[in-house]
């Protein structure tokens, strides 16, 4: 009899290993379609019309020239915004369905709104333009707190509004056909739930929307939804009676498909002479659009802190939505702590690593924190290199280390799972899951390859339609946990109907016999019994299905998942002091994620984290025209991005064994996109000893800080 | 993008007598990185591209004893490839490594680079050459952080965006320009160049149907180097760019042009530091005082002040390297 239970190490065939991705050759060959390559026969193109004001009144929507352009089938406009106000630049009004890309382009451009303006705002770095109550959390004692403090600190700190910016923008296409059910291939991390976000707009019920998705390309949480494009698609395939393509070009991927709201902060820190934090006073300020403001956790990690106040003000902006950036608020509040906790230990003459050693006993995990801080210390070469602050020498290029810690949840989602034997031994595994990128396939194979004794290649994955079983949306590094359970479940269930039918066959019960190698055999006894294949053969004409279920609760009570995870990074940089250039070294992430499916792929997942982390530290940022209310930067040109010689060498460590594998899985997508702006930003600071406040680190703020810090001429 | 007539001539004073007498109803397509996408934004609306593609004579480069001469529509990567531009021309060189993305290297030209639009944000978002609205300044109030430190006393405040000019105005280039009926002319690199005061007009000095054809190196021995202050390594602009060619003879330095690039509406001659340097013995003490030369007279606007700074320095080390001191 198999149990679900996870085999212990040393017990494990493929769980751990370092497969490659499934999917890998497919990507890097172009065979991999992606949703905005699928292309369906008699095809239209649609393109959005969209707000080029940052506030207006949409007084009326004129489509007769635009109708009468040669290839364009329709224009679908949202009648219930005449005479609505329009509060941000990208602002769906309409769209334009034709035979070409082109003529929908210039169909588009030909729509004529009317429109009477109205007084915008896309200032998000103000904290006197805040609205509303602010939010107000406090811990102990404040006044007390920084009474009984040696050393005060304050600083202003920030951390600027970026999105998604997805290689393969948010759209999809539909088509609905002669029985009048409606196919779907959007670019989404949440097949199962997608159909039923439709609701009332469209007059088809959720059991004749299909839904598909087999590739993607980047969703980092803003693809959730089926969004009004999704909806537009849907209703202009129904009224042309034709499959329609709608997907963003890249101005409106980052204007319109999300951001991660920006944080700005007055941090006040009170130290105790022996380096623990005494007190954290921290007013926050920042915004992500219209929605409302969440004020990001400080102190972050450090929860442990006697006297705290978080003040939180939000800041409304006729600027594109907020969406879920990976771990949401959690960048945000890291690098508003960290910085301003490393300024304080600089104030006091204190070492980073000592400091933060000494503070992981104000955190929910100092073991793990100290274990990964001393690791990750020794793989850089930290007390070779390491320098107090500002102390790097002559010459304009100095060089500094910087450390940021983190933490984040996981867990599981809800998943379903439906693992097939048949009788020649072909085994296939079915769930409604996706694969954002993260390599969730080949995880799901790995799962029922270890279950049923089986090489990896045999079996066979079928993903991301809605006619699967459901499983969860790929957000909040919760789909390994997800995915793997029901998969393993599904997989035990299956192996042990197959034991049965075995066992009688053997003259044995079918709790003597397991799976291991490719046969079924007396426990402990591998090598004996029959093949996986002849067992199979004795289902006769049956198969075996079983499903397996995800219950995260149960789950973690089994240990099977867990949550709650502890990060550190250090980085190593270079900053040239007389162009405030950064250059990127090394850059160090010790991470624990429970037990790893796929050692590899776990990697991969902190190595693109590094990547998206050295982006936003350095480089990318969404900027806004106070006057005009546009964009300034939405492209790939000025919102910059890092390129492969831009981000240093990187180096990953995974925790494992004792005190890791055994909590079950835990997601690895959010943690490790976390530190990287605090710890480069401390970085920074430690190599030309001034603070640069804000991310990105560009030049000019480089450049200014030191000017400012009279470093500079 | 609007509908156009294509035309790709196989000679050149065909391809003139093609282009319209006024900015804007023709556009002339050479590798095509900037005026492809300048089309599909709506940037510029031509009734007709002409294609200098059939061209032959304008993609040789010819060695001379005296001279080394590229045509217009020779690529980026194959003057950085020409061992004779290499031995004698580094700054060149550099700045078109410094370019960062292989697709435009690959498929940019000369005279493409030396004539591709400004990138000023206002204008690649619709708000024309000066970026005016309502006959006022847009980049004076708004956001100018990649804007014009030098020369921006006019109506033109973005900055230049060619990444060889500096180097060829500092090398003495010279361009030849041909019109309709065969019309020549050679003129100064610098001459190619200025700072429009009308919307309508262009940041070349050029006449609408005229068209760079040649781009001629004097071979005179001068040590030469390009410095740019670059944020990534890929595709990114310079933030600032310096050129210096001089010669130097028993330690003294002659005949020195110092060439600022991404910092004026035009590439933008130091001349102040040119006439530190002439006459005197480059060190690193040198070095400094020429490259706070270079920058005398700049006028920052409200967000660009630390682009001063750049310029000094991109100054500094070019000079350094040009003569390896």
């Amino acid at each position: 009899m198999a149990d679900v239970a996870w085999p212990k190490e040393g017990d494990r065939s493929v769980l751990g290993s370092r497969i490659p991705r499934q999917d890998g050759p497919a990507k890097v060959t172009g065979a991999a379609k992606y949703s905005y390559d699928v292309n369906r026969p008699d095809m239209l193109w649609g393109k959005l019309v969209t707000s080029p004001k940052a506030r207006a009144e949409l007084v009326a929507v004129d489509t007769s020239v635009a109708a009468a352009i040669p290839g364009v089938k329709a224009v679908w406009v949202d009648e219930e915004m005449i005479g609505d106000e329009l509060r941000y630049v990208g602002q769906v009004i309409a769209c334009v369905a034709a035979e070409t890309e082109e003529a929908a382009i210039e169909g588009a451009e030909k729509v004529k709104l009317q429109l009477k303006a109205l007084e915008h705002q896309v200032v998000d770095d103000d904290a006197s333009l805040s609205t509303g109550r602010p939010s107000n959390k406090e811990q102990g004692n404040l006044d007390e707190g920084f009474a009984g403090s040696d050393v005060v600190v304050e600083g202003e700190y920030g951390i600027a509004v970026i999105t998604h910016c997805c290689l393969e923008p948010h759209g999809q296409v539909t088509e609905v056909n002669q029985e009048g059910e409606l196919h779907v291939w959007p670019s989404t991390q949440n097949v199962s739930r997608y159909a039923n976000q439709f609701g009332d707009e469209i007059e088809i019920p959720q059991n004749k929307i299909h839904v598909d998705t087999q590739y993607m390309g980047g969703g980092f949480g803003s693809k959730f939804n089926v969004d009004k494009w999704g909806v537009i698609g849907a209703k202009l395939s129904q009224e042309t009676g034709r499959p329609v393509k709608i997907m963003l070009d890249r101005r409106e991927e980052l204007m319109i498909a999300g951001n991660r709201p920006s944080g700005f902060a007055k941090v006040k820190v009170g130290l105790q002479q022996n380096g623990l934090i005494n007190a954290v006073d921290a007013e926050v300020w920042g915004s992500g659009g219209r929605g409302a403001f969440r004020a990001p956790p400080v102190p972050y990690v450090f929860t442990k802190v006697p006297n705290t106040r978080l003040v939180g003000k939000g800041i409304r902006t006729n600027r594109g939505g907020a969406r879920a950036w990976r771990a949401p608020n959690h960048p945000q509040g890291c690098l508003l702590t960290m910085s301003a906790v490393d300024d304080a230990a600089a104030a006091l003459g204190m070492d980073s690593l000592e400091f933060f050693m000494k503070n992981a006993a104000l955190t929910d995990r100092p073991e793990v924190y100290r274990e990964e801080l001393q690791i990750a210390a020794n793989i850089i070469g930290y007390r070779q290199k390491a320098h107090l602050r500002g102390d790097s020498g002559s010459g304009p290029v100095k060089r500094g280390l910087g450390i940021s810690m983190h933490t984040w949840g996981g867990r599981g989602h809800p998943s379903e799972c439906d693992v097939t034997i048949n009788s020649d031994g072909s085994v296939e595994a079915k769930m409604g899951s996706q694969d954002l990128g993260t390599g969730t396939r080949t995880c799901i194979a790995m799962v029922v390859a270890e279950t049923l004794g089986l090489p990896y290649e045999a079996i066979t994955v079928h993903i991301g339609r809605n006619s699967y079983p459901q499983s969860g949306a790929s957000g909040g590094s919760t789909t390994i946990g997800g995915i793997s359970v029901s998969a393993r479940r599904a997989a035990t269930d299956a192996l042990n109907d197959l034991l049965k039918t075995v066992a009688g066959r053997l003259g044995t019960t079918d709790d003597k016999l397991e799976a291991s190698a490719g046969r079924i055999h007396q426990v402990e006894k591998p090598g004996g019994g029959v093949s996986w294949r002849e067992a199979c053969s004795m289902l006769g004409p049956n198969s075996i299905t079983k499903r397996g279920i995800n219950d995260p609760g149960e789950s973690q009570k089994e240990g099977l998942i867990s949550a709650g995870v502890g990060g550190v990074q250090i980085a190593d940089v270079s900053v040239d002091v007389e162009t405030g250039i950064v250059t990127m070294n090394e850059m160090v992430a010790v991470q624990d994620c429970g037990l790893i499916v796929n050692m590899k792929l776990a990697e991969s997942q902190v190595y693109g984290a590094l990547i998206m982390g050295i982006t936003y530290a350095l480089y990318e940022e969404s900027i806004y025209d106070s006057k005009t209310g546009i964009m300034l930067n939405p492209d790939m040109e000025f919102y910059r991005l890092a390129g492969i010689k831009d981000v240093g060498q990187l180096r990953v460590h995974m925790m494992t064994g004792q005190g890791y594998d055994d909590r079950g899985i835990i997601g690895i997508g959010e943690p490790p996109a976390i530190s990287p702006g605090a710890a480069i930003s401390n970085a920074v600071a430690n190599a030309c000893g001034v603070r640069v406040p804000n991310l990105p680190l560009t030049p000019e703020r480089v450049i200014a800080a030191l000017q400012k810090g009279g470093d500079i001429a | 993008m609007n509908p156009f007539e294509y035309v790709a001539p196989s000679d050149l004073r065909e391809a003139s007598s093609l282009l319209g007498t006024r900015w804007g109803q023709t556009e002339v397509l050479a590798g095509g990185t900037d005026l492809v996408t300048s089309l599909k934004q709506g940037i510029t609306k031509p009734r007709r591209v002409v294609s200098l593609r059939n061209i032959p004579e304008l993609k040789r480069i010819q060695v001379k004893k005296n001279t080394v001469r590229i045509g217009a529509m020779v690529t980026l990567k194959e003057v950085a490839a020409n061992p004779t531009i290499q031995e004698e021309f580094p700054s060149l060189v550099t700045a078109i490594h410094g370019i960062g993305a292989s697709q435009i290297i690959n498929a940019g030209t000369i005279a493409g680079d030396l004539c591709q639009r400004p990138r000023c944000w206002y204008f690649r978002n619709g708000y024309g050459l000066l970026a005016e609205e309502n006959g006022e300044s847009l980049v004076r109030t708004g956001d100018n952080r990649y804007h014009a430190i030098l020369g921006n006393g006019g109506s033109a405040l973005f900055v230049n965006a060619s990444s060889l000019a500096p180097a060829l105005i500092a090398l003495q280039a010279e361009i030849t320009v041909v019109g309709p009926a065969d019309r020549k002319r050679e003129i100064d690199t610098e001459e190619l160049y200025q700072a429009p005061n009308s919307a309508e007009d262009r940041e070349v000095a050029l006449r609408a149907n005229e068209i760079v054809s040649e781009i001629k190196l004097p071979r005179e021995n001068m040590q030469n180097a390009t410095f740019e202050v670059r944020h990534r390594h890929g595709l990114d602009w310079p933030y600032a760019t310096a050129s210096v060619a001089l010669k130097i003879r028993s330690g003294i330095a002659r005949e020195a042009s110092v060439v600022l690039g991404h910092v004026a509406p035009t590439p933008w001659r130091a001349v102040a530091a040119s006439n530190l340097l002439n006459g005197a013995r480059v060190d690193a003490h040198l070095a400094e005082a020429v490259g706070q030369a270079a920058t005398q007279g700049a006028s920052p606007l409200s967000g660009n002040a630390y682009k001063v700074q750049m310029a000094k320095t991109a100054v500094k080390r070019a000079l350094l390297e040009a003569t390896n001191a």
